[in-house]
């Protein structure tokens, strides 16, 4: 099994950095960090809105770690699965974000800040069926 | 100017998923593991996101306007349909398999593994194709309103 440390004090640091990143672009550009519509209005076939700003904060999300390789360096990234079931979850949190208007950042944080019943009920959904995926692939069928 | 905080805020926010380690997979299967190799940080990551965001927003959303903008562009969108239900259940199952949202990914893609590259590839191909559909759908929707009118 691949185990991971508890780590609440990077994680905590990380999480306020996070929160501050969603605040600032609110408060610069009035919007709202749902990584998932960001991507989703950029890449769309049928939207008209400018482009720019969503592509540049896609960039920043790549400049981040890109930053801390040239200095820090990253730390471990442990992939979970195969190609062929990374390529089958793509599609599925592809579609999926799309059609629930929403992801871990945009309903997770965002919206769970807001106070939103919607992204309360769709972050609980997608954590649960999550966690049961886990449940079915690492312990009732002998891990992926 | 609004290009330049817009990078800015995915440069931030990058930072805090790499500081909190939410670009390892292994990290967020780990939390999504209760029976297993529970490891709780995740909550941590959230949770302090989410109490920034809900006191930063509040003060921000003081002034009438954001520094380079008209007006704050929110979702007003309240219904909890199947639509919201089914994406969700849909976006679980893929995150339980991989463990890659879409922020994480796109950031993850720096460790330069193909893999990765093929996670996101076929997320952006899910993207187009899902929007396309409920556009149709949606224009469909109005035609059938347009005509019952």
């Amino acid at each position: 099994m691949l185990e991971t440390e508890f780590t609440p004090l990077s994680a905590l640091a990380g999480g306020l950095i996070i929160g501050l990143a969603a605040v600032l672009l609110l408060l610069a550009n009035g919007r709202l960090a749902g990584i998932s519509t960001i991507l989703k209005s950029l890449i769309s076939l049928q939207s008209r809105s400018p482009r720019g700003e969503r592509g540049a904060f896609l960039a920043g999300l790549v400049a981040g770690p890109l930053a801390i390789a040239a200095t820090v360096g990253l730390p471990e990234q442990v992939l979970i699965a195969g190609p062929v079931t990374l390529a089958l979850a793509g599609v599925l949190v592809g579609v999926g974000t799309v059609t629930g208007s929403g992801c871990t950042s945009g309903h997770g944080v965002c919206g769970i800040a807001r106070l939103s019943p919607r992204s309360l009920i769709a972050t609980l959904v997608f954590v649960g069926v999550a966690g049961l995926t886990v449940l079915v692939t690492r312990h009732l069928v002998g891990g992926v | 100017m609004r290009t330049l905080f817009s990078f800015l805020a995915g440069l931030i926010f990058s930072i805090g998923l790499v500081i909190a380690d939410m670009t390892n997979p292994a990290k967020i299967a780990n939390f999504l593991d209760i029976a297993g190799s529970w490891d709780p940080s995740l909550i941590f990551v959230m949770g302090g996101a989410s109490v920034v965001a809900f006191f930063g927003f509040r003060i921000v959303q003081t002034r009438q306007q954001p520094l380079f903008g008209e007006r704050f562009v929110l979702p007003d969108a309240t219904r909890i349909d199947g639509r919201l239900i089914g994406g969700s259940v849909l976006f679980g199952v893929g995150w339980g398999l991989s463990g890659f949202c879409p922020g994480p990914a796109i950031a993850g893609l720096v460790w330069g593994r193909w893999e990765t590259v093929l996670f996101v590839a076929t997320m952006v191909a899910g993207m187009i194709a899902a929007d396309w559909i409920l556009g149709q759908q949606a224009d469909t929707g109005r035609g059938q309103q347009q005509a019952a009118e």
